[in-house]
């Protein structure tokens, strides 16, 4: 097979795509007007966020006036769960429930709200990468003030029981905020029924550039801000509007939610192809639910290999994808999630994960299956540790 | 991050990889939870290090520093091996990425645990020719 370029990497980041680009353009361009000013060229900025807001409100079952535009992901977890601790803590409420397999997004800030004084439990989550509902539900206590469970998991794509949890923490009278970065436009949302009180969005999973987001908050919870300054986001949130971004994120959203269960059914195919060709190299295996999971993201371990090495390999090869391994994390151990599903780390350390989108066909898929083999088994034939492990060796023996 | 265009190359075609059957001195050291692993043979004639041949499990750096430091060791006496360091490895390879500086080290100590294993063989303790070779036992570094 000719070598070609495949990038399978869109839970990292995805490329703007045409009709975005083309929705956005004009006010990167013409329309640059302050959408505060009086003007028209301002108004026109107005009128464009004002649509872009119920877009995506539509998309997700919510209305026009409980979506806050924000810089993305990160900046919409934050906010949800600082300041729904704020409001839990001036009521006498400090104690957060979330789970261990979050985005660092949820994570950090969790840890940073336990160095002032809130507690946090981290639920754990089966070796499938699902949380349980009893799990959640044991957890909460009289003084829990939010819970925070993502939607999809981005590493190894498994989709969380989140109307049931919605609907225990609505029973319960507690906050539910729920970070649907990577699960807009691959799961049917629907706020109001799934009983979601606040839910993060991100642009550059879905095709819209970086630095553009969301935060749905449910009519009357009403936190307080953020970011502190001008009038924008109705007071909520300060900061001249980046138009252009909005345009996009909401045309991003409307095209993605367009037709998820045709979406679904083609992606998961491929997806499900690659699974069963890469988990036929011996020592590997699929991590995270095959059913329960994002219809692209594939998540694979190979035993004797490191996953940078997997991933230098890969590119060499053209094929753009990531790893749970230290070396790939910038820290010294592998992803959190490989480990809070219970994989030893020298096997984490040989992850390899490929997300797909819209943008791949079966022709990548094909290529991917033929590359993968050949580029672990020469990894292999160089490395001890799998030595080792033909030798039936005992390698994650302290 | 950003590799050199030297540690690709490295990565890419790495030098000397394999496995001499008759060694004269065998050494892996690393362990599988931090990641990498890295075993050296080496083959010593009259002093000299005629062969080396490496397999690293590991990242980019690491595998790049395992072959970098194989090709500045063959061929060269056991004493100039000796004073080859981790820094030189990498001032060869034009420099790694501050992260990676950890990934580094094994190459270094592989070489060294080979050539304690070589002393062995011979009889002689290495703790005298070549000093302390006990390994961290974190992965931090
Ligand atoms: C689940 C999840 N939450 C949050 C984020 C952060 O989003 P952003 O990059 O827009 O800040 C990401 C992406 O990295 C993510 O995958
Ligand atoms: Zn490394």
């Amino acid at each position: 097979m000719d070598k070609r370029f495949v990038y399978a990497d869109n839970s990292a980041t995805t490329k703007i795509s045409k009709p975005v680009l083309e929705a956005m353009m004009p006010y990167l361009t013409d329309h640059y007007g302050n959408a505060s000013s009086i003007y028209s060229l301002g108004m026109d900025s107005a009128r464009a966020i004002l649509n872009a807001r119920e877009t995506v409100a539509k998309a997700i079952g919510a209305k026009t006036g409980e979506i806050y535009f924000t810089s993305g992901g990160s900046e919409s977890d934050n906010w949800a769960i600082k300041c729904a601790a704020e409001v839990g803590a001036s009521k006498g409420k400090k104690h957060i429930v979330t789970t261990v397999f979050e985005h660092h997004a949820v994570l950090h800030t969790c840890q940073y709200l336990e160095k002032h004084g809130f507690e946090v439990t981290y639920v754990p989550v089966d070796e499938m990468g699902l949380v349980h509902v009893s799990d959640i539900e044991k957890a909460l206590r009289d003084d829990t003030c939010l819970v925070t469970v993502m939607f999809a998991n981005n590493e190894i794509g498994t989709i969380q029981p989140i109307a049931e949890i919605g609907a225990l923490c609505r029973e319960k009278k507690i906050l539910f905020h729920t970070d649907a970065v990577q699960a807009i436009g691959n799961v049917e949302i629907d706020v109001a029924e799934m009983n979601i009180d606040l839910l993060s969005m991100s642009g550059h999973k879905i095709h819209a550039p970086k630095g553009i987001g969301a935060l749905y908050m449910r009519t009357g919870i009403n936190l307080p801000n953020l970011i502190h300054g001008g009038a924008q986001e109705r007071s909520k949130r300060a900061g001249t509007e980046n138009v252009a971004g909005i345009v996009a994120l909401a045309t991003a959203i409307s095209e993605c939610t367009k037709n998820i269960p045709e979406k679904q059914a083609r992606l998961s195919k491929i997806r499900d192809r690659i699974i069963a060709e890469l988990t036929k190299i011996p020592e590997s295996r699929l991590n995270g639910d095959p059913i329960k999971r994002l219809p692209g993201n594939v998540n694979i371990s190979f035993r004797g290999i490191e996953g940078e090495s997997l991933l230098l390999s890969l590119d060499l090869e053209g094929i753009c994808a990531s790893s749970g391994s230290a070396c790939t994390s910038g820290s010294l151990d592998p992803s959190h999630v490989l480990l809070a599903i219970g994989l030893p780390h020298s096997t984490a350390h040989g992850s390899l994960r490929l997300s797909l989108s819209d943008e791949n066909t079966e022709e990548d898929a094909d290529y991917i299956c033929e590359v993968v083999p050949r580029v672990v088994e020469k990894l292999r034939a160089m490395s001890p540790l799998w030595e080792r492990i033909l030798r039936d060796e005992d390698i994650d023996a302290e | 991050m950003i590799y050199s265009e030297k540690v690709m190359d490295h990565f890419a075609n790495p030098r000397n990889v394999g496995e001499i059957p008759d060694a004269d001195g065998v050494g892996e050291v690393g362990n599988a939870k931090c990641g990498d692993i890295m075993k050296m043979y080496i083959k010593v004639n009259d002093g000299i290090i005629t062969d080396v041949k490496f397999k690293t499990f590991g990242c980019g750096a690491a595998v790049a520093t395992s072959s970098m430091a194989t090709e500045l060791i063959k061929g060269k006496p056991i004493e100039e091996a000796l004073k080859l360091t981790n820094k030189a490895v990498i001032e060869a390879l034009d420099g790694l990425p501050a992260v990676k500086l950890h990934c580094s080290v094994l190459a270094e100590q592989a070489m060294k645990a080979a050539l304690a294993d070589y002393y062995r063989r011979q009889g002689v303790d290495p703790a005298l020719i070549i000093g302390d070779l006990s390994a961290p036992d974190t992965c931090e570094i």
